[in-house]
């Protein structure tokens, strides 16, 4: 699938501003994600990568600003407002919870309850059932290596808790997906593995934000790549209209643009 | 660019810094290394939490029976120590809940002694109905859970010094309330039998249960089944395994906390009426060492003290080891003073292998 860059944005965000204290992490930041496209983030340590899709997930509020999905405004006071509207998040410290099994996690804050009293009245999960939807999108994603879904998260690999949390966001995400450095502290393999999988769910029509310092993964993925410096947004470019080194060199000031919005 | 390869021991947590991925393919394998036998056990344990205190007492069953004979065994011991164990077993409920949070209760016995001085003084000076009498009692309990659950999650006081602090609070309004005076038993049986029905008992196969006994087993399976088949269990789990984790997957850690402390405030005024039944009297001195036995069971029952760990029907095994081993030593004509030295042990032991099991599969 391609992206549509005449179609209207997935998801916007003009202006948005967040303080802690003294810091501003978001300084008037904007983004744009058209349908169908991986936009990758890149920026330096502290730029303001995680806040930023953190405003975007409904992880944390902006002070100013504001966010358009699909064209109309939207407000998130938590990530349940977020995800609710189809916006999956993987987050840079992975938010899986290791003692529950990979179904617990996958549908965590989202079960699915037995179906008529049971579910109705004695609340009853339905074990059974997000067994099964967790297996099959575990085995659309080409996951199973794990063998047993009702083994503990803690119990996998890095690459596999990575897995898990691509498959939750996978799994609900409709409208967007998140991704905050997934491959960092991966092996290559798993690394691989993940960008695979990032491919995989975009093939599936799902927009992916995807914010990496691994340069190299970023210009194989990316259909366009965002460049964040200093809490905004410095550039908008492509793998094709630049090179990695020009890349790094708009990352770390060395190098000015004057058109941005170049790609867009 | 240039932070160092994540350790092999914390491949996710470190992920906050940039991994240079050059060379760090290596460490994969080492999740895959051959396991003695002893790390095979470690990983049983670590997998089911409940097998260790089961084996202790599965051991300590039979070595009391080799030790004092049919004695030990008789159906009639046995059901007294279920007897014995029951106010732990009540109170151990709570506390697990609290626990499964990462939190601890030091208010648990508190709460129960203050919910029964109020059960009783509405029943017997106030002349209440004993029902209703109850009803007051156990509104108690579920009030002083909110205090808790309020000071921790509005005030985010950590739990050990709120419920230090409470209990504290707590015992004192107990004698206030109680103007330090014992309810006598025998106007209990006269104004308000209600008050007494769980301590009395149905007896076969030589064995005598209290309906308090009963009820502990009922409270254990209900509270089970909410742990284990309903999302909120499922929530306190993970509120109290990573709470970071759990609010980003869109939990409302807050509300699971303050759920679990009135919650645990209400098994603690049920466990007021179990003490009722029990002890027959309402005195404002009883059951004072209930806390910190609670916590044993816990404990040795294989739920961790750091949260998300654990079982609920660990902490039953929890004080029926407790239970065992009192009984079985008083029956040996041990000391008292050695059956204290016992469940010491027993505690220091059990958190110990706590600490190696995690560490093995961290
Ligand atoms: N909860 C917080 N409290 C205070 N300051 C914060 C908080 N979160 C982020 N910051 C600050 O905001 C700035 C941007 O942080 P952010 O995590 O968004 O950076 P990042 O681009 O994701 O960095 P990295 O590449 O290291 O992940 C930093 O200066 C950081 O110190
Ligand atoms: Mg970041």
């Amino acid at each position: 699938m391609t992206a549509h860059y005449d179609q209207q944005p997935v998801l916007q965000a003009r202006g948005l501003v967040k303080r802690y204290g003294s810091v501003t992490a978001i300084d008037h930041a904007d983004l744009t994600l058209y349908p169908g496209e991986i936009l990758a983030v890149i920026g330096d340590n502290g730029a303001g990568k995680s806040s930023l899709i953190k405003a975007l997930s409904g992880a944390l509020v902006p002070d100013e600003g504001e966010i358009l999905l699909d064209g109309q405004p939207v407000h998130f006071n938590s990530p349940m407002q977020a995800r609710e509207l189809g916006i999956e998040t993987v987050y840079q410290n992975l938010a899986v919870s290791p003692a529950l099994n990979i179904a617990d996690n996958l549908f965590l804050g989202r079960e699915l309850r037995k179906p008529g009293i049971l579910g109705s009245v004695f609340r009853m999960l339905d074990k059974k059932a997000m067994e099964e939807r967790a297996q099959a999108k575990m085995k659309e994603l080409g996951l199973m290596t794990i063998q047993n879904i009702s083994q503990a998260v803690e119990s996998l690999s890095g690459g596999q808790r990575q897995g898990v949390a691509v498959a939750r966001s996978a799994l609900f995400g409709s409208k967007v997906v998140i991704m905050d450095e997934p491959t960092a502290a991966l092996g290559v393999k798993e690394s691989r593995r993940v960008l695979n999988l990032i491919k995989e769910v975009r093939d599936r029509g799902l927009p992916i934000i995807l914010i990496s310092h691994n340069m190299p993964h970023v210009f194989e993925v990316a259909d366009r790549i965002h460049i964040h410096r200093l809490g905004k947004c410095a550039a908008t470019i492509t793998p094709e209209s630049h090179t990695m080194s020009e890349a790094v060199a708009i990352m770390t000031g060395a190098m000015e643009v004057d058109d941005s919005s170049a790609a867009a | 660019m240039s932070s160092a390869n994540p350790k092999p021991s914390a491949p996710v947590l470190d992920h906050d810094k940039v991994a240079d991925q050059a060379g760090s393919g290596s460490y994969v394998a080492n999740f895959e290394s051959k396991d003695s036998a002893l790390t095979r056990f470690q990983k049983f344990l670590h997998k089911y939490p409940v097998a260790a205190p089961t084996i202790v007492l599965v051991f300590a069953i039979i070595g009391f029976s080799l030790l004092v004979g049919d004695r030990f065994l008789h159906p009639f011991n046995l059901s007294l120590v279920l007897q014995q164990v029951t106010i732990i077993g009540v109170i151990g409920v709570a506390q697990t809940l609290i626990i499964l949070t990462a939190g601890i209760d030091l208010s648990v016995g508190a709460i129960m002694v203050l919910a029964s001085v109020v059960m009783g003084r509405m029943a017997i000076d106030h002349g209440l109905d004993a029902g209703f009498a109850l009803l007051i009692g156990i509104s108690v309990g579920a009030l002083a859970g909110l205090i808790n659950g309020t000071l921790i999650t509005r005030f985010k006081l950590p739990p050990f010094i709120a419920t230090l602090g409470s209990w504290n609070v707590f015992f004192a309004l107990n004698l206030w309330y109680s103007k330090s005076e014992t309810i006598r038993s025998q106007d209990i049986a006269n104004n308000a039998p209600l008050l007494q029905w769980l301590g009395e008992t149905i007896s076969f196969f030589g064995a005598r249960l209290t309906y308090g006994s009963l009820l502990m087993l009922a409270l254990f399976f209900l509270i089970w089944y909410a742990l284990n088949w309903t999302a909120w269990g499922r929530h306190v789990y993970a509120t109290g395994d990573d709470p970071a984790a759990a609010k980003l997957a869109g939990i409302r850690t807050d509300r699971i906390l303050l759920s679990v402390y009135v919650l645990a405030g209400v098994v603690c005024a049920i466990g007021a009426w179990v003490l009722i039944g029990r002890i027959g009297s309402v005195s404002p001195q009883a059951g004072y060492t209930t806390n910190l036995d609670s916590i044993t069971a816990v404990v040795i029952g294989g739920c961790s003290l750091f949260g998300g760990r654990g079982s609920i029907y660990g902490t039953l095994i929890g004080a029926l080891v407790v239970g065992v081993f009192r009984n079985g030593l008083a029956l040996a004509g041990v000391d008292v003073l050695w059956q204290e030295f016992t469940v010491g042990i027993l505690i220091i032991v059990a958190v110990g292998v706590d600490q190696w099991i995690r560490k093995g599969t961290a």
